[in-house]
């Protein structure tokens, strides 16, 4: 009798618990319609109230960039708040300067939609699309690394600047979430995007991204990015990465050379050893071609076995010996681990490089 | 029933049995939260109003249901699915009509779901047999000694900021510590009132 008791009243209180819940979200977190204005009038949205400012924009179309998935993490999706977003939160605070707050910037996947609201968002970011494509290739680089190429269905031709990257949409357990790659085929090969994926243990995108086959369809969202590329041939290049760091690298160099053949170019590689080098015949080709290209991989950890005879130690080291600071105007691009591109920043300002010139990507 | 004044039971969870220093209970948001005074003051506020509102509830449910029904066996876990749905829907309560203190405490309510001072309250105040009253007065006063360690604590570690600590002490280490001895300090009060 006393078990039947027991399991009666567990269930009865759980259920009568749930029941409550239930009921208090139907009355309480019931904001009806509305109304979201983006850049004074250009475009005006009916949105349900209730979610967050993200996912009704990215259910409007409007695809704002966020690598954490709406968790207040990334600080990626920032935009304008002009009217109607309520007070700037706790945890909002870590990514938003004061000028920012001045402007009323909010990460949008913080701000809940209560009332009619008011955005203002850049004009690039209203271009963003969202992309149907399948998969074309993949290919292993080394033991984690993979080398992914989509072509494009729908639309079938991307247009982008160097240096940007895509948001791939990845299933999980509680629902897609989007992760951050940058696109590391030339901005003229219009009609595919290749990616270069580091597998990570337990992670959402990169496991998604590695157990995909061939002819499987992906959906993802792009371009975005503010990288500003300098255009003038006078200007060396400085291009440095680690690891998956490599892909932004081969999208800002393939896509130069075709422009200017004869352009002052740097790359700079660093990993742990020989079994971690991709890409190294390819760009040894291209240095052939282009007489001003260096490549310089450089191996923190070789193994005996690796008979490497190139250069050795952390790759900020290599930079520091063959960068002369002789006053060369130069724009760097950095993308790899943080205590990398803290080391390889003090190298370039020591280097006489200044901080709008010195471009970065952590991840 | 037992006989204490509510009032010393109020006294007592404040200095004398304080569920922090003396149980130890909700060290993980007490270490978390407690690096500045004001974010320890919010949530310190939020456990209060949680810690009176789920001992008031969880002691009718176990007086008026699982006691006439001899089924107090299954204490514990009601009293937890208790506190999770309470505090979900405070949030939402909170939300809707004061924006300002949902802000104020938006962040720290979901929080206080797994802080085990809140379901040590509860539970607590079955094995010593209180009264309604005498739980309120717990829960609101063990709420407020949680307050005033986290705020304590808080403030030294605003302090210590610019203090010389050993390497090997440094972070969560010498919080420990100093918690231990706060907690020595505390124990000075022992035996004032017998609850």
């Amino acid at each position: 009798m006393i078990f039947l008791w027991s399991i009666l009243v567990l269930v009865l209180i759980v259920v009568g618990l749930a029941l409550l819940l239930t009921v208090a979200e139907s009355v309480l977190v019931n904001y009806g319609i509305c109304t979201i204005d983006v850049n004074a009038g250009e475009k005006s949205l009916e949105i349900e109230g209730g979610q967050s400012l993200l996912s009704g924009l990215i259910e409007s179309k409007i695809f704002i960039p966020s690598a954490c998935g709406g968790q207040g993490t990334c600080g990626f999706c920032k935009i304008e708040v002009l009217d109607g977003g309520g007070p700037i939160l706790p945890t909002e605070t870590p990514y938003i300067s004061r000028g920012e707050r001045r402007d009323g910037v909010r990460l949008a996947c913080q701000v809940k939609i209560r009332e009619d609201i008011k955005v203002k968002i850049p004009e690039d970011l209203l271009n963003v699309k969202l992309f149907n494509a399948t998969v074309k290739s993949t290919t292993p680089m080394t033991s984690n690394i993979k080398e992914i190429r989509f072509s494009l269905v729908e639309p079938a031709e991307i247009s982008s600047r160097v240096g940007q990257y895509v948001q791939i949409q990845a299933p999980s357990p509680d629902g897609p979430v989007f992760r951050a790659y940058s696109i590391s085929s030339a901005v003229y090969e219009t009609n595919e995007v290749e990616l270069v994926v580091r597998l990570i243990d337990g992670g959402i995108g990169s496991t998604y991204l590695h157990n995909l086959e061939v002819g499987d369809p992906v959906e993802f969202t792009g371009p975005y990015g503010d990288f500003i590329f300098d255009e003038d041939p006078e200007t060396e290049l400085i291009c440095v990465g680690g690891g998956a760091g490599m892909a932004p690298m081969k999208n800002i160099i393939k896509s130069m050379y075709k422009e200017q053949p004869d352009r002052t170019c740097w790359l700079f590689f660093g990993c742990r050893s020989k079994d971690d080098i991709f890409y190294l015949e390819m760009y040894e080709e291209m240095a052939k071609q282009h007489p001003n290209f260096h490549v310089v991989y450089g191996l923190s950890d070789p193994q005996p076995e690796d008979n490497w005879e190139g250069e050795t130690g952390f790759i900020h080291l290599s930079l520091d010996k063959m960068i002369e600071a002789d006053g060369t105007k130069r724009q760097a691009f950095l993308c790899g681990p943080p205590p990398m591109i803290d080391a390889v920043t003090r190298v370039l300002q020591a280097k006489g490089l200044a901080d709008e010139e010195i471009f970065y990507d952590e991840f | 029933m037992s006989d204490v004044s509510p009032w010393a039971i109020l006294i007592a969870a404040i200095f004398t049995s304080n569920l922090l220093l003396t149980n130890f209970l909700g060290m993980c948001s007490f270490l978390a939260c407690s690096r500045q005074v004001g974010t320890s003051l919010g949530l310190g506020t939020a456990v209060i109003f949680v810690m009176v509102c789920t001992t008031a509830i969880n002691w009718c449910i176990y007086t008026y249901a699982l006691i006439p029904l001899k089924i107090d066996h299954l204490w514990f876990i009601i009293a937890i699915a208790v506190i999770a749905a309470f505090v979900q829907f405070v949030e939402m309560f909170v939300e809707r009509f004061s924006p300002k203190l949902y802000h104020a405490l938006g962040i720290f309510l979901p929080l206080i779901t797994v802080n085990c001072a809140i379901l040590g309250a509860s539970l607590l105040m079955i094995t010593r047999n209180y009264g309604f009253v005498q739980s309120v007065a717990f829960g609101f006063g063990g709420g407020l000694g949680w307050l005033l360690a986290i705020v304590l604590i808080a403030g030294l570690r605003q302090k210590m900021t610019y203090s010389d600590v050993p390497q090997p002490f440094k972070g969560v280490a010498i919080v420990m510590i100093i918690t231990g001895i706060m907690a020595m300090i505390f124990m000075g009060f022992a035996g004032m009132v017998k609850i």
